[in-house]
């Protein structure tokens, strides 16, 4: 009795990666948040987006801030609801789709590094890097070997993997974050100014890891402050201002 | 995307008042297996009443609870005879009350406790039980040496740990909890939560939780469904019902959050 199939979805995501060529697509879409408790202010933060990122491609959003950069993000990993249009990630449109598929989704096909780490407390670091894995049914032993993989290779010293990221600085917050987002092999990747307040020899991990993912074929949608960045591993730039109305209230 | 399974819970239009009085009404969901759902709102709300609908402790006005059962597949939960709903509750079923004395024996010792669930579903074998009841409460971070002490004497997050405990140790397939984390410190809420979360990731469990936290729903639930005088004003992904709320009385909830 087999009634959950990551690998079966996992399967559909890779031979769809290599059917149709696109992997993220946004048609039309628009988002305008509603404050009913305000009034009822209307404030439309983006107008008719379309875009679509193809396996390998890394597009970086640009556009200052407060141009709807993450909330392009946010509205493409489903936890925003968006107002009109279609997004398609793999065969999935997330717009209609339960909530079951989206988790589903989020656990084999789409990976999203935030700004902050959100942990439950108590839960060691090696823990919190290797759950994707866990959470695909990796056994135990394997996905830790990752993980500690993956925070060796960001400069996270081992006395800390046993303790809880919460108590950790900013930067090793943000490695411990990005460490838990390359864990598993997404076929796309969502990347919320991943080198942030990351020193040189970090950035460089980070920029790396971005590069393999693109060789591995992962669809990339980043936001980089860090214009050296952008320009090393980033094949398009598409600059949200464009997208955004005037802000009504 | 993936094959549609089969719903562990699929329940049609719940309704329940107490005279004029609307208790929840015209409810309706499907919960899949080892999916986890929060049902939040202000007291008063409804939540109590649908989740003691949902778990047979009150009965409906109208609407269907149908339950994908180990042997039979769907059946309707409030069609079943007294007997039948009992031992569902028994083996597939669990309840995790917010007072952890109403789900207690409190005059029976912790491995007592546990070990009454499992003779209630045919284990006879004393020493079995008693190694069972050993291993739930190295589980739920009892220490084994308490095994023969009364919960009485337990503080209210071990009584709550214990209670959880006598709980799982049957294999059930469904736990209903009412604010499993009220009345308790936060350090005791966190330990409890990691817990909690362990278990439904690791046993594969499906969950309904009623509760008044947003925090609480945010670590656990996959799914939220918002109520407000009887009714379900909103549903949908827990972190998108969060940070992107588009009811009038979602949005007064979230932004009535103390930040810390």
């Amino acid at each position: 009795m087999i009634r959950n199939t990551p690998i079966r979805s996992c399967l559909s995501a890779l031979s769809c990666k290599f059917e149709e060529r696109r992997m993220i697509t946004l048609e039309n879409v628009s988002k305008t948040f509603t404050l009913h408790n305000q009034g009822g202010a209307v404030i439309e933060a983006i107008a008719d987006v379309s875009l679509s990122v193809t396996p390998g491609e890394c597009v970086a959003l640009t556009g200052a801030s407060g141009a709807g950069k993450s909330t392009l993000m946010r509205l493409i990993y489903g936890n925003y609801l968006a107002k009109t249009g279609t997004i398609h990630v793999g065969d999935l449109e997330i717009k209609r789709a339960k909530p079951h598929d989206i988790i589903a989704l989020r656990r084999d096909t789409l990976g999203y590094v935030s700004q902050f780490l959100r942990v439950v407390p108590r839960v060691p670091t090696l823990d919190v890097v290797a759950e994707p894995l866990r959470a695909i049914g990796r056994p135990a032993d394997n996905a830790k070997d990752r993980a500690a993989d993956l925070l060796t290779r960001l400069n996270i010293p081992q006395t800390l993997w046993s303790l809880s990221p919460t108590t950790f600085s900013g930067g090793e917050q943000q490695r411990v974050n990005i460490a838990r987002g390359f864990a598993h092999p997404y076929p796309a990747l969502l990347l919320d100014e991943p080198t942030a307040s990351l020193d040189g020899s970090n950035r460089e991990v980070v920029l790396d890891l971005i590069q393999e993912a693109k060789r591995r074929g992962a669809a990339i949608i980043g936001i980089f402050h860090d214009e050296i960045a952008r320009a090393q591993i980033c094949d398009r730039e598409i600059d949200v201002s464009s997208f955004t109305v005037g802000k009504a209230a | 995307m993936t094959e549609q399974p089969t719903p562990l819970l699929s329940v049609e239009a719940v309704s329940k008042s107490y005279g004029a009085q609307i208790g929840c009404k015209d409810v309706s969901f499907d919960l899949y297996p080892g999916e986890v759902m929060g049902i939040v709102g202000e007291s008063g709300s409804g939540k109590s009443t649908l989740l003691n609908c949902l778990a047979g402790h009150l009965p409906p006005d109208t609407g269907r609870v149908m339950f994908d059962t180990r042997t039979d597949g769907p059946c309707d939960t409030l069609a079943m005879s007294e007997p039948e709903r009992r031992m569902l509750s028994r083996t597939d079923w669990a309840f995790v009350h917010q007072n952890a004395r109403d789900g207690l024996r409190m005059g029976v010792s912790a491995g007592g406790n546990v070990g009454e669930r499992l003779m209630a579903v045919g284990a006879r074998h004393y020493r079995g039980i008693r190694e069972q009841a050993v291993d739930w409460l190295g589980r739920v971070e009892i220490d084994a040496h308490r095994i023969d002490d009364r919960p009485r004497t337990f503080s209210g997050g071990m009584q709550q740990r214990l209670q959880i405990a006598r709980n799982l140790v049957t294999g059930p397939r469904l736990v209903f909890m009412d604010e499993p984390t009220g009345g308790l410190d936060v350090s005791v809420q966190a330990r409890l939560l990691d817990l909690l979360r362990g278990l439904v990731r690791d046993l594969g469990l499906s969950a309904i939780i009623v509760t008044h936290d947003l925090a609480v729903v945010r670590l656990l639930a996959d799914r939220l469904m918002v109520m407000k005088s009887g009714h379900v004003v909103e549903e949908g992904l827990t972190d998108q019902v969060l940070d992107d709320p588009q009811h009038a009385y979602t949005q007064l909830l979230v932004s009535s959050v103390l930040q810390v």
